[in-house]
């Protein structure tokens, strides 16, 4: 501990007054970071903040396409920008490391997890083969992951989300480096394994006194891992400060903003109770192959007017539910009631009509809009292909449409790669109101948007039921999210709906034991509050 | 043994092998009934081309009726998939010898003039890819590009012909015609096979060569491949053990495209070097009207053919380490 203090005072990466540009446009705006030996830095924004970029740029790494057009990168006295690359390439890895946001593309699928462990001890000539193996045995341990002697011979796909991330954790630190960069390492993980997750990190770094930056858009995530926090916000630094003293007194609007997005849950809501029922899905059994049941005697109703959230985790089955209320995978028993109709087990077998009633948003807008399309030939084209509406009377109704989604109206004739990913959810939104349905089914529609982007999607969201009478299947697992817009809340674990009812019935002690975790595993804005839970955890 | 069993049964490898195994027969199946149909389709037979324009029609009759040419094309197609079956190829109908005696050793020649180009050409397109997809966009790649690029747009002949006048009658440093014999020492049939190899090497090379690039290229994007950067990993390693393994399913398939093409496709290399191979005693037979020589010849090059897709299919599934180890 002695040690830790002393060393904790001299400064192990400065970086002084960084621009980056990429291509003609400036990314990062002069930005000063500083970091000590062992300590933790957090940076946090929104996507396009640029804290992908100076992470990366922490290492002297820059992606193509991009460069330091100014400032300086000092580590441990040697300037990373203008030491030769060869030289470099030896820092990284060693010295410096980095962990990914997804571990999952981020391994090599071709080679085993221990392999590719030890791909940097031996590439560097640190360590022979079987030291290195030991190690890695003696970090999937430490780091908690099953059977430690035996992971490492898997391959990535053979393994968990949560324990591959694990195992890429341990990869950073198989050369024991000054330094690891965290580029959203628990973004992509859901919030009960983030726990496990981020307490694995924070052990593990502090025994060996390892300084880290961490790159989070989750403002909750990053106070519980770092001592130092700056926000960032579109390539500008906009505060920075000790964990502990920013969240209790942000001072710039900005993060003020984005403190209160986490606090403000539970808004007033307008949806008729007791009204009629849209959807009735009843005793449903479903799987992907011959005996396999993924959802096991499924059954809940959405009335009109009314949002009704499902929430669980990955692999709880609530995706494979939106299939089979689509009819893209027929339930093996059961039946799903449809307005005043029994829905067809298979789209093919539905009708033009049943099918314009039921409209689906998904998760990544990105892919979800054709990119050679204009948004008026993706608004437009539920607009003849249900009502056969003419050319202009279609560009009329794309305009109405565009502006129901808060959209300008000049953005007609553009294309999705010239929308920012909030605006591509409200094309998609826009799109789905086309077809003027009945109920949407919403696939985490807000997961892959920055929180205060989200928060919009999800007003918007609330504004066009209030107005249009239109009842949302939401399907979320993220419980912020259900806070906020849910009247009905079903929650499911391994294919089985183990509680559902209103909101407040639901979100209100006391709880099922599984939908008490979730509801724990949610970080809170709070430096303390994943050792608190850690604490209540093991009492 | 028991655990090497099971492997096998509950490997999904196992059963897709299966199913590409049969798919494989059953298209021999059917290119062996084109291969009999269009045999009959061409003008004349054998009686009409050894007994000439003026024999009397009793004559041909009877000729035909010894050769056993008379009897409905369906009899006498079964007959001979029953005898190919039993691996009984039958005699040739012009010299009468065994046609197994006859082909054996030209299609011998045949695969000797292949497995040396392959030899060389593919590790050669590999290498020469990989480069291409290091130092992508620079003058080397643009180079490596231009040049083969041009010798695959040349037809074969003409690049065989070229080498022909620089390399044989220019510089005489090796022969213009390659006919092996039986007895000759390996070395020098190699030397001997020179310029028909180069030739083929510089048809084949391109195909490979592109398709190595642009799927390593197209792996290059992926994270994992700046992971690897980022741990500090040498840029040639990152290549050959990071990209490569993840972009062989295509590449594969490439190679085993061309080197059909270099058992079944040379027949015009071979007739421009006068080579013993397999593909002039085809283009002989035809004119001779010679047809089981025909027919025994086009089924070992569709067995070929069909064997190298079938042998590219279960490779380019086995780099897949999601079916090599399941979960």
């Amino acid at each position: 501990m002695l040690m830790n203090k002393k060393r904790k005072n001299d400064d192990l990466l400065t970086m002084k007054n960084i621009h980056i540009a990429g291509g003609k446009d400036e990314i990062i705006h002069g930005i000063d970071l500083t970091l000590k030996r062992g300590e933790v830095l957090g940076l946090i924004g929104e996507s396009g903040a640029g804290k992908s970029t100076l992470g990366l740029a922490a290492m002297g790494y820059i992606r193509s396409g991009c460069a330091v057009t100014e400032g300086s990168i000092v580590f441990d006295g040697m300037d990373l920008l203008t030491m030769n690359a060869s030289a470099r390439r030896k820092l990284w890895g060693t010295r410096i490391a980095y962990v990914a946001q997804s571990s999952a593309a981020s391994f090599n699928p071709a080679h085993t997890l221990i392999r590719q462990f030890t791909e940097v001890p031996l590439q560097h000539g640190i360590a022979g083969k079987a030291r290195a193996e030991k190690k890695a045995v003696k970090l999937y341990d430490r780091l908690n992951l099953p059977h430690p002697e035996e992971i490492g011979r898997r391959y990535p796909h053979q393994v968990s989300g949560g324990q591959l991330q694990r195992a890429m954790v341990a990869m950073a630190m198989a050369a024991d480096p000054d330094i690891i960069i965290f580029d959203e390492p628990t973004t992509a993980l859901d919030v009960t394994t983030q726990i496990e997750v981020l307490a694995a990190i924070r052990d593990v770094i502090r025994d060996k006194n390892t300084a880290a930056i961490y790159i989070s858009h989750d403002l909750a995530v990053v106070a519980q891992m770092a001592d130092r926090i700056m926000v960032l916000k579109d390539g500008n630094l906009v505060e920075e400060g000790e964990a502990e003293m920013l969240l209790d007194e942000p001072k710039e609007s900005y993060t003020q903003e984005l403190i209160s997005v986490r606090l403000n849950h539970a808004r007033p809501r307008k949806g008729e109770k007791g009204g009629e029922t849209i959807l009735k899905v009843d005793s449903v059994t479903a799987g992907y192959k011959k005996g396999e049941r993924v959802l096991k005697n499924i059954s809940l109703h959405v009335g009109k007017r009314r949002t009704v959230a499902v929430v669980g985790e990955s692999g709880s089955g609530k995706s494979t539910l939106a299939r089979v209320i689509t009819g893209l995978l027929p339930p093996t028993k059961g039946r799903i009631r449809f307005g005043d109709d029994l829905l067809k087990p298979k789209t093919s077998q539905r009708n033009r009509e049943t099918l314009r009633r039921l409209q689906m948003i998904y998760q990544m807008p990105d892919v979800a809009v054709n990119p050679c399309h204009t948004l008026l030939q993706i608004i437009g084209r539920p607009l003849s292909f249900y009502f056969g509406m003419e050319k202009e009377a279609i560009e009329a109704r794309v305009r109405e449409l565009l502006t129901m989604v808060e959209l300008p109206e000049s953005y007609i004739n553009r294309y999705p790669s010239e929308l920012s990913g909030g605006e591509k959810q409200r094309v998609c939104i826009a799109r789905a109101l086309a077809a003027k349905p009945d109920l949407i089914i919403c696939d985490e529609v807000t997961s892959a948007l920055d929180p205060l982007v989200a928060e919009s999607v999800l007003k918007l969201l609330q504004r066009l039921q209030n107005e249009l009478g239109v009842s949302y299947l939401f399907i979320t697992h993220d419980l912020t999210t259900v806070k906020a817009i849910a009247d009905e809340v079903v929650v499911m674990f391994k294919g089985r709906i183990v509680e559902q009812g209103p909101r407040s019935e639901v979100l209100t002690p006391p709880h099922h034991a599984y939908t008490e975790k979730l509801l724990a595993s949610v970080p809170e804005m709070d430096t303390d509050w994943l050792d608190n839970y850690l604490e209540g955890s093991v009492a | 043994m028991t655990r090497v069993m099971t492997w096998f049964i509950k490997n999904p490898i196992f059963k897709m092998v299966g199913q590409r195994l049969a798919i494989g027969l059953g298209t021999l199946l059917v290119i062996s009934g084109l291969i009999f149909v269009g045999v009959e389709a061409l003008p004349g037979d054998l009686a009409e081309a050894v007994l000439g324009q003026n024999a009397l029609p009793e004559t041909v009759a009877a000729f035909r009726a010894e050769l056993k040419l008379d009897l409905p094309a369906h009899t006498r197609y079964f007959t001979w998939l029953g005898e190919v079956m039993q691996g009984e190829l039958g005699n040739s109908l012009a010299s009468g010898k065994p046609i197994s005696e006859l082909i054996g050793w030209r299609f011998k020649n045949t695969l000797f003039l292949a497995g040396t180009t392959a030899l060389v050409a593919i590790p050669l397109a590999l290498i020469l890819g990989m480069l291409a997809a290091l130092y992508r966009d620079t003058w080397l790649d643009r180079c490596l590009s231009i040049s083969t690029l041009a010798a695959i747009s040349f037809p074969e002949f003409f690049v065989a012909y070229i080498l022909i006048t620089l390399l044989s009658v220019k510089f005489a440093l090796f022969p213009s015609i390659s006919s092996i014999t039986r007895d000759m020492p390996l070395m020098v049939k190699l030397h001997t096979i020179t310029l028909p190899c180069v030739t083929l090497t510089l048809v084949v090379l391109a195909h490979m060569m592109r398709m190595t690039r642009a799927a390593i290229i197209n792996v290059l994007d992926l994270p994992f491949i700046e992971m690897a950067r980022l741990k500090g990993i040498s840029k040639w390693r990152i290549i050959f053990n990071h990209a490569l393994p993840n972009a062989l399913a295509p590449i594969i398939n490439v190679i085993a495209l061309n080197l059909a093409y270099l058992v079944v496709g040379v027949v015009v290399v071979e007739v421009v070097f006068v080579y013993p191979g397999l593909g002039q005693l085809l283009v002989d037979s035809v004119s001779k009207r010679d047809l089981p020589v025909v027919q025994a010849s086009g089924l070992i090059f569709a067995v070929t053919y069909v064997g190298l897709n079938l042998t590219a299919d279960v490779l380019a599934m086995m780099s897949n380490p999601r079916l090599r180890h399941p979960q």
